[in-house]
């Protein structure tokens, strides 16, 4: 049993790390540190479903850890590193949001979600409820980060940081199918070509990627 | 009676081995660099040397200036002592807990920081200024890693939080690994260490402990500087003993527990100064406005730390 | 008997004080007859403090409203707030000795400090309502006129008009307060309301009245607008007491109600006032930061302080209304104790903001400098009194903060999940403003009392009288005192706690004397006097190895600042230079503060000027929208001024019939 103990408290020291890269995100003011913590936090899901896997004894999840370590740790982030040399927009990360408000506001949404948890799983053993709490808090920091940059890079950061929250949900409960995590994958790639093309187009007709600058093109405003 | 006895070897001990500490984090600095370096006893000689020159005290000063290296050094000092090194059975481990640990650090940099201002330059005044807006994050953040470690263990008195770890009543709390990263920044801070402050700057713009240490000379400055390497010493035991407490004697072990924590006990700082020189050197200093979002991020991790006790029934 | 003694002494010396006329030995006598009076006060309290509970002498007098005599009783608690009250009451009188000779206009101070230093005790010792309230008026009108004092400035005519303002709504939300819980019968002997149960609406609605009434006394944000004008208006030794004692005052009517009179108190509002007391905290210690006034400083700091011991009652409340009644017991004996301690610590700051003023001429900290050398009495006790303002050891402000710290870090045990979550939030709160206010300190010592002269007054800075000096020395000696044998006085607090949390209790039960242990011996500990000992021991060494190991020349020359030559003065950090960072990263957001360069075109001679623009969200979210509404309001009913008879006339037919109709329908019920 202790055994089993430690297993789930390395398991969470793990989700807690992606959480951490999480606020790191929120951190960051330059475009390619952020890419590079996003690096860090998809290598961390992928330890996370790794040891998962190695606890569950659930082999599946080793393909997950994989799909995680090779789309989002590498791809992913060396994709979007060119695109942004590419576009020449590597200086400053532009918040709507002081970085120490946007933090707070993390660590707020952080509290909101083990209030959230603890009574749904009121049921359901400590383990459990640390890894949904962790996995909710990273989908809520992953928004937040959405909504608190202006540059539509870092917003797709935040949306894939989203999407790590809900990979960890996935690998921390059990028999999660695989077809789903694939599925995952390939949407946020999916995503990821969109979102790259939208980039060059935005910037071909307005030469700029800052959203603000989007609002005065928008048919309804006069 | 042996509570008395290893209180007077500590007090010994953090004021004895923390140049050596400190020279050799300037070693491993220098070896990075691609220089050779000075031995790692250099400071004892460095500091011998400024205690044999006269002190120059500026026609300006008052006695705080000429007070603040003793209470400076004492403060510290004191501090250092509170923190279990290689045994738990100190005497002063009652007298004071963390909280009184953050105040005694308090005390010392309230007092330093009025002598920077005494002279009545204007670099006193800027590393004072300085000072106080870091403290001002770096003291909560580091009152609320005690928050979490008092609702994990029941007690802020730190040989206590290291008895309740060793005997084995906390795993891997998530809480404590966020806990150490806040305590590590808070370190990073206190000791004036890169990428907050550069302990061997003098370049004007950028320092922050040194503009306030400016105007000192001869003995004061040798337990200014002294001060700050016992407070190094001080935080490498904090956190060697609080977040890997092995090795440490207790209550009613005997000598050669003693012996075998005193061993474990420079093993650590070996471990530390050694990281800290590497991660000194891999990384460039901040900009004086991103403090506040460093040490805000400490004292977040804090609180971090105190919430989700309440996830794993810790509390 | 003494105590109604030395109180109709102050009442008397009221009205000679009105006779004092030009000649100063009068009004030199009258304080020290003030002094004499207070410290008999300060006997009384003493010796009444470890008495069994409900054991207090009563007296009832024959005099107020017809059908309710007035009653007085010196319980525990109205024992502790007195020796409060007179310590610092003390301290201030003899001050007065020497400072009344400084005032610009000594008559219109004299007749009305023995009738505030009456108002404040008769509060203490008030058994009904009635007689409290009385009480509180003098209190507060006595120290109205008292800021009027120097009327002649304007400034000081608005602060007394914001003062009044507050102060009546402050009297009205307490007068409510009392009503509410006197009931229909009208039962305003306090015996009774402890005897009466409340019911919901009205419990609420008590606890609401009782934080607005004697919270905007006290200087809780958002009411503490008045405390900043007010305090630094008055003369200094008033100052303090305002800001030392009254405040206090106000806290005792906050313990009285909801901890006695009231006795069950929701936990929620324990929650509500820690919140409520974190955030005045940082308000407070940030406004402070950003002050170049000294006394505005001083005064915002008290709000501050008057924070960190809300944080203490509010967890006090909570604690109680959860059952934890030792907790709730080391909560409130940790909120009395920084009650004690910032009586003493403000006193002497503001009784030094006094000495400064008096030696120089100037409040503005830009103007200041270098006066630590020039006043060693002033410059040292101020120093111990910053040292115990942050919250350092082995002062007393460090052991009530401490003592706060353990009972908030025992919070989460609680079993609601928003002081789970509230309570680390407060901590972190707490902390900040703790260290706050050490930047805060070292920046109004710093800036005022080291560095050199900043002006030609500062530069000629004189000694001040001996009575001036005397009393914040021993002000001084008290915060070191009190810190260093603290056991000794949280024994003393908890005779007080006794009766009000149902608990016997003790702050050191588990080790004896000198060590603070507040819940076990296990549980975290405490000992000022082992630290200060093994610290002076430490010192000592210290010093003694650098003289064996080192040579002990001395040499005085230049200073040396990096190869520059600073001859003038003006090149040292300023007040707000200090400040610039913690401005820049604490209220960028919070006070919209900003920073602007106006920099002259090539050829021009004026000089470049740094701008810095700080917009009080409060007086501007707040107070100011209220205003606006009175204004408005006020010129809807202007209109009403000019109506022709006859409309009038319609008014008050219409008037009447509708009161006619109310009772026909009420009748026909």
């Amino acid at each position: 049993m202790a055994n089993a103990q430690i297993s789930y408290d390395i398991a969470h020291l793990i989700g807690a790390t992606v959480l951490m890269a999480g606020f790191q995100l929120l951190y960051q003011r330059r475009l390619f540190a952020v890419l590079n913590t996003f690096a860090f936090q998809a290598l961390a899901l992928a330890a996370a479903a790794a040891w998962q896997a190695h606890i569950q004894h659930a082999p599946h999840l080793y393909v997950t850890a994989a799909i995680a370590l090779v789309f989002k740790a590498m791809i992913v982030p060396i994709a979007l590193h060119w695109l942004v040399e590419q576009l020449g927009i590597h200086r400053n990360v532009e918040t709507a949001m002081s970085i120490g408000w946007t933090m707070m506001a993390g660590v707020a949404l952080v509290a909101l979600s083990i209030l959230l948890v603890l009574p749904v799983t009121a049921n359901a053993t400590a383990l459990t409820r640390e890894s949904l709490a962790l996995a909710m808090s990273v989908v809520l920091l992953g928004l937040l980060m959405m909504i608190t940059r202006r540059n539509a890079v870092t917003q797709v950061v935040g949306f894939m940081a989203l999407e790590n929250g809900l990979i960890l949900a996935a690998v921390s409960a059990k028999g999660m199918p695989l077809v789903v995590e694939i599925s995952v994958a390939f949407s946020v790639l999916v995503a990821m070509t969109l979102f790259g093309i939208f980039f060059f187009r935005i910037r071909e007709r307005f030469d700029t990627l800052d959203l603000a600058d989007l609002e005065t093109h928008r048919g309804d405003r006069q | 009676m042996s509570a008395i006895a290893w209180q007077l070897l500590q007090i010994v001990l953090v004021v004895a081995v923390s140049p050596l500490i400190t020279g050799w984090v300037r070693l491993v600095k220098s070896r990075l660099n691609g220089r050779i370096g000075a031995s790692p006893f250099q400071p004892y000689r460095d500091i011998y040397r400024l205690l044999q020159k006269e002190a120059v005290v500026a026609h300006s000063a008052s006695w705080i200036f000429r007070t603040a290296p003793y209470v400076t050094f004492g403060a510290v000092w004191l501090a250092a002592c509170i923190v279990p090194a290689f045994t738990t059975n100190l005497f002063l481990a009652q007298a004071a807990d963390l909280i009184a640990l953050v105040a005694l650090l308090g005390l010392a940099r309230f007092w330093t920081a009025l002598a920077g201002m005494d002279i009545g330059t204007s670099f006193g005044g800027l590393g004072a200024s300085r000072e106080m807006m870091i403290a001002s994050l770096a003291e909560p953040a580091m009152l609320m890693v005690t928050f979490s470690l008092s609702l994990i263990s029941g007690t802020t008195a730190p040989a206590q939080i290291i008895a309740f770890i060793l005997s084995g009543g906390v795993g891997i709390e998530v809480s404590l690994g966020l806990a150490l990263a806040a305590l590590v920044m808070v370190a990073i801070a206190e000791n004036g260490r890169i990428p907050i402050d550069n302990p061997a700057t003098h370049l004007e713009l950028t320092m922050v402990h040194e503009a306030m240490v400016l105007e000192y000379s001869g003995r004061h400055l040798a337990l200014m500087e002294g001060a700050g390497m016992v407070r190094l010493t001080l935080f490498m035991a904090l956190i060697g003993g609080l977040f890997a407490p092995w090795g440490m004697a207790q209550a009613g072990d005997g000598a050669v527990a003693v012996l075998v924590g005193l061993g474990a006990f420079l093993a650590k700082c070996f471990i530390l100064a050694t990281a800290l020189g590497v991660f000194e050197t891999s990384i460039a200093k901040m900009r004086v406005f991103r403090y506040a979002d460093f040490l805000g991020g400490a004292l977040l991790l804090g609180l971090l730390a105190t919430i989700f006790l309440y996830v794993s029934e810790a509390v | 008997m003494l105590i109604a003694a030395a109180l109709s002494a102050l009442l008397a010396l009221a009205v000679l004080g009105v006779a004092a006329g030009a000649e100063m030995w009068r009004h030199r006598l009258i304080y020290f007859c003030c002094m004499i009076a207070s410290l008999v006060l300060l006997a009384g309290g003493i010796k009444h403090l470890g008495q069994t509970p409900g054991t207090g002498p009563a007296i009832v007098l024959p005099i107020g409203l017809p059908w309710l005599a007035a009653h007085f009783r010196l319980d525990n608690l109205s024992a502790l707030f007195m020796v409060v009250v007179n310590l610092a009451a003390a301290a201030t009188s003899a001050y007065g000795i020497g400072y009344c000779s400084h005032l610009p206009e000594p008559r219109r101070v004299t007749p009305f400090y023995p009738l505030f230093l009456f108002g404040m005790n008769a509060v203490l010792i008030a058994d009904d309502a009635f007689m409290f309230l009385v009480a509180w008026e003098f209190m507060s009108l006595a120290s109205w006129l008292l800021v009027l004092a120097d009327h002649k400035n304007a400034e000081n005519r608005h602060a007394a008009f914001v003062y009044l303002v507050m102060a009546c709504f402050g009297t009205f939300c307490l007068l409510t307060c009392f009503g509410l819980m006197a009931g229909g019968e009208g039962a305003y002997s306090f015996p009774a309301m402890r005897a009466a149960k409340l019911d919901g609406v009205s419990g609420f609605l008590v606890v609401l009245l009782a934080l607005l009434g004697a919270g905007s006394k006290a200087g809780l944000v958002p009411l503490h607008a008045w405390l900043p004008l007010a305090h630094p208006a008055a003369p200094s030794h008033v100052s303090a007491l305002m800001s030392g004692v009254m405040t206090k005052v106000a806290l005792y009517g906050l313990i009285r109600i909801l901890f006695d009179l009231h006795g069950e108190v929701n936990w929620a509002w324990g929650a509500v006032m820690m919140v409520i007391g974190g955030i005045t905290a940082v308000m407070g210690v940030l406004y402070a930061i950003l002050q170049d006034d000294l006394k505005k400083l001083l005064a915002y700091s008290t709000v501050e302080n008057i924070g960190v011991v809300m944080i203490g009652l509010g967890l006090a409340i909570a604690f109680k209304g959860s059952g934890e009644k030792t907790l709730a017991a080391l909560a409130l004996v940790a909120g009395l104790y920084h009650i004690v301690n910032h009586s003493i610590f403000k006193t002497l700051w503001f009784l030094s903001a006094g000495a400064v003023i008096t030696a120089t001429g100037e409040r503005d900290l830009g103007k200041l400098g270098g006066l630590a050398k020039r006043m060693p009495w002033n410059g040292v006790a101020a120093l111990v009194g910053a040292l115990a303002i942050a919250a350092l050891p082995p002062l007393n402000g460090f052991v009530s903060e401490w003592l706060i710290f353990q009972s908030l870090f025992k919070g989460p045990s609680l079993p609601h999940w928003a002081m789970k979550f509230g309570v680390p939030v407060v901590g972190a709160m707490l902390a900040l403003a703790a260290a706050l206010a050490a930047a805060c300190f070292v920046r109004a010592y710093g800036i005022a009392f080291l560095g050199r002269p900043r002006s030609q007054a500062a530069a000629e800075a004189h000694q001040v009288p001996a009575s001036m000096r005397l009393t914040v020395a021993f002000l001084a000696v008290m915060c070191v005192v009190l810190g260093a044998i603290p056991v000794t006085v949280t024994d003393a607090l908890s005779h007080v706690v006794t009766p009000l949390t149902g608990v016997q209790f003790a702050v050191s039960a588990d080790l004896g004397w000198p060590w603070l242990s507040p819940v076990s011996s296990t549980r975290g500990s405490y000992s000022g006097t082992v630290l200060v000992m093994t610290g002076l021991g430490l010192c000592a060494v210290t010093l003694m190895l650098a003289r064996l190991l080192g040579t002990s020349r001395l040499r005085r020359a230049d200073a040396w600042d990096c190869g520059h030559k600073e001859d003038i003065p003006q090149s040292q950090y300023t007040g707000q230079s200090f400040s610039q960072p913690l401005r820049r990263v604490f209220c960028a957001s919070i006070f919209a503060a900003r920073e602007s360069v106006d920099m002259p075109d090539p050829g021009d001679n004026r000089p470049a000027e740094l701008k810095v623009r700080v917009i009080d969200p409060i007086w501007v979210g707040l107070y100011a929208t209220i205003g606006r509404a009175v204004d408005f309001i006020a010129d809807l009913v202007n209109r009403i001024q000019y109506l022709t008879v006859r409309r009038y006339l319609l008014m008050m037919f219409t008037t009447l019939v509708l009161m006619l109709l109310v009772v026909a329908v009420r009748q026909n019920q």
